[in-house]
């Protein structure tokens, strides 16, 4: 069986429209990520009692299982049960994010706990308020060393995306496969699918890399 | 650089009277553009036990290095008991050493490191014994039986059984040296061995030194702050400076009317800094 | 109601020895992938440090549910015979987490002090000596923990096997859930979910009890603990 060029140009387009899904995903997921994950880590850090602890437990039990049983969950359980009715796309990007919040959320307690303890000091002899500290002292100096680690988990979001076929969504890989199952040749669409993904992650992760050496990661 | 020079000449020494166990001869070592040895040319005796002084940065641990062949030579050759260490004869010139050829000449030299060197991950008798049985290809009892006595002369008889983490730094240093008598080399090499350790340490230490320098035939090239210890045991004291050699000579005399002003100045911030 | 949740149990546990089959599996190969690929990162040949980096970099780069589908879908077309499910999930799994070992091995070996290689040339030892009785059994010690999150990446990796219908714990879950009323579907995934934490802990004890023993084989007294895992290891 030969690789045939023709009809790899043709399921281009197709997996054109894959490639756009996939990379929304990809964006609207790791904002998401960003977001949430800072705000677990602050309520983690400023041990409210028994939130810290409830925290805590979810971030280790969010991580431990996997993500497309959430998504399962998620999109068959509990929208249902609370009477929302997100689409497929919007379902996928909020698990990614949440998923990869419970990551990111100890990238940025890492990078917290490296600041050093003397700027701790340093603020509170200022008086200044505890916000201020925060925004113009802790997090200028934790977010630096936290890019590459935040990159990194970008990267594997990215990946991931495929495994949203279960509740339907039609990214790249996915698109390849229904390119194939038209015409049972899967040899091309496939594979461009995974060319796809290297080209995109492999160079990520070399700028990752050198983001990691330029600041001395966490 | 001189990998091809003929072996003739550089042989014809070897098989006369004086039998040299280290000879270094026009040794070039670079680092970058830091010239550390320069030509450097000296021998040691079978049986001598030779100290190195010199300031800091005088390439003295590199000597010990390159004898280890922890490091290459730049230029010029360095023999252990006639045979080349950084070269290998074939076909009548001397080329750069290859692994095989390192192995068999390193089984002649052993050191002993500042910061001792013990595999964490094997116990006391163990560091001592694993090289015997898998270099020398002695036998598990036979290796153990020498592991006990050697640590029997360096005091540490209890110490079989515990991990090098368990031990003192004196403790460790003492296994270390155990360790490299264990391979019965011709040649043992101690680069700062004492600095390592906290000032009560040491002199257990260097106690064990002394008495195997005394008791054995082992050649030694040492490197030390310590100058009593170095006048107490050394046949012969080299003064280093810019990769190259100062002056030598027994250390009653380098201690006491040293020729080179150089070397007045070096002792004198030595011996002040011990005071 | 509790015959129901009965019924749920007793399906899903029909499924659980599917992915621990695919976990341990993956593990096995995992381990085998990571040593193999992450000592030749370190070879001394060229020509073996840059296929094994194709391997890594290809594997790490590409997404985990593309090489299923390539190695399930695409291969049987190309040499002409399937895959069970099972065994191309563990291969899958092995590879894709091999790659991401590969990093670890290579990092574990490379912090080993110099002054250890040094240690071992001082006493003769070979090139392969000093790998395997005096870097290797310290670089393991130092490997452990991130193992320890990889192992735990990959077994949540084995809910990909739904997709392959090999019949484990997620797919036997999916079967069930279109037969029932939502309220029902809370102990499925309920239990699925516990299914896997029970997992991801065991493998956790395990990891830590070789990481008290590797310690205590290095005379060091508390493994060294961290909280975050590290990113290479993280993700599909
Ligand atoms: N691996 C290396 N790379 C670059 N330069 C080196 C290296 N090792 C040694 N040098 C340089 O070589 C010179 C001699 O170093 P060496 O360690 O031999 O000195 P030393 O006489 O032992 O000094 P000290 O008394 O401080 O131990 C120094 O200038 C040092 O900076
Ligand atoms: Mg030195």
């Amino acid at each position: 069986m030969n690789w045939d060029w023709d009809y790899a140009i043709d399921s281009l387009p197709l997996l054109f429209q894959g490639i756009v899904v996939t990379v929304e995903l990809t964006v609207l997921g790791a904002l998401l990520a960003y977001a949430l994950g800072l705000v677990l880590a602050l309520v983690r850090q400023v041990r409210v009692p028994v939130l810290s602890q409830l925290v805590y437990l979810f971030v280790e039990f969010i991580r431990s299982t996997p993500l497309l049983i959430q998504v399962f969950a998620f999109y068959y359980l509990l929208q249902p049960a609370l009477g929302l009715r997100l689409s497929p796309f919007v379902t996928g990007f909020v698990m990614l994010g949440i998923h990869y919040a419970t990551y990111t959320s100890e990238v940025y307690r890492a990078g917290i706990d490296a600041v050093p303890k003397g700027q701790w000091e340093a603020a509170r002899a200022l008086s200044l308020p505890r916000g201020r500290v925060w925004t113009g002292v802790i997090l200028p100096q934790a977010v630096p060393r936290v890019l590459p680690s935040l990159g990194n988990y970008t990267i594997s979001m990215f990946k991931e995306t495929p495994l949203l076929l279960a509740i339907g969504v039609l990214d790249v890989l996915n698109r390849a496969q229904e390119a194939a199952s038209e015409t049972f040749r899967y040899v091309e669409p496939v594979t461009l699918a995974g060319v796809f993904f290297l080209l995109v992650s492999y160079p990520a992760s070399i700028l990752v890399r050198k983001l990691e050496r330029r600041a001395g990661t966490v | 650089m001189d990998s091809h020079q003929p072996l003739s000449d550089a042989q014809a020494g070897t098989a006369t009277a004086d039998r040299e166990m280290i000879r270094f001869d026009k040794v070039v070592k670079r680092f970058g553009d830091n010239v550390v040895l320069n030509e450097l040319d000296f021998t040691v005796s079978p049986g001598e036990f030779v100290t190195l002084i010199g300031p800091s940065g005088s390439g003295k641990t590199t000597i010990l290095r390159l004898l280890m062949t922890l490091e290459k030579v730049d230029g010029g050759t360095i023999q252990v008991d006639g045979e080349y260490l950084s070269h290998m004869e074939r076909g009548g010139k001397l080329v750069p050493a290859d692994e095989k050829h390192l192995r068999k000449v390193r089984r002649h030299i052993g050191m002993v490191f500042q910061q001792f060197n013990l595999f964490p991950n094997m116990k006391v008798l163990q560091n001592i014994t694993e090289a015997p049985m898998r270099v020398l290809g002695k036998s598990r009892a036979e290796a153990e039986e020498r592991g006990r006595e050697l640590l029997e002369m360096v005091g540490l008889s209890e110490k079989v059984d515990a991990h090098p983490s368990q031990l003192s730094g004196g403790q460790q240093q003492r296994v270390a040296i155990a360790r490299a008598l264990a391979m019965e080399p011709d040649v043992l090499l101690l680069d700062e061995v004492t600095s390592a350790l906290d000032p009560e340490l040491v002199a257990g230490v260097l106690a064990v030194l002394k008495d195997i320098a005394t008791s054995t035939e082992i050649t030694f090239l040492c490197v030390t702050h310590e100058m009593q210890f170095a006048k107490d045991v050394s046949d012969r004291v080299i003064m280093f400076d810019h990769g190259q050699v100062v002056e030598e000579a027994v250390p009653e005399k380098l201690f006491t009317s040293p020729e080179h002003e150089r070397t007045r100045e070096f002792l004198h911030a030595v011996i002040d800094r011990e005071v | 109601m509790f015959d129901q949740i009965g019924l749920i149990f007793s399906t899903l546990v029909r499924g659980l020895p599917v992915t621990i089959a695919a976990t341990l599996g993956g593990i096995a190969l995992t381990v085998v992938l990571s040593f193999v690929a992450g000592l030749a990162l370190l070879a001394p040949s060229r020509t073996v440090r840059f296929l094994s980096r194709v391997y890594v970099e290809g594997f790490r780069g590409t997404s985990e549910m593309v090489q299923l589908f390539w190695i399930y879908f695409v291969l049987p077309v190309l040499v002409g015979f399937e895959l069970v499910p099972l065994f191309a999930g563990i291969l899958v799994l092995g590879l894709n987490h091999g790659a991401y070992g590969a990093e670890i091995v290579r990092g574990a070996v490379q912090s080993v002090p110099k002054a250890q290689y040094e240690g071992a040339i001082a006493l003769s030892l070979s090139p392969a000596q000093r790998m395997l009785r005096v870097i290797l059994p310290q670089a393991v010690v130092e490997m452990l923990p991130s193992f320890n999150n990889l192992f735990i990446q990959l077994l949540k990796s084995t809910a990909l096997l739904y997709f392959i219908s090999a019949e484990e714990l997620t797919e036997r879950g999916q079967l069930l859930a279109p037969s029932l009323p939502i309220a029902q579907l809370v102990p499925i995934y309920v239990i699925e979910l516990l299914f896997y934490l029970l997992l991801a802990v065991l493998i956790t004890v395990g990891m830590r009890a070789l990481e008290r023993v590797g310690a205590r084989r290095l005379g060091r007294r508390a493994p060294r603990r961290r909280s975050t895992p590290p990113v290479t290891a993280g993700g599909v």
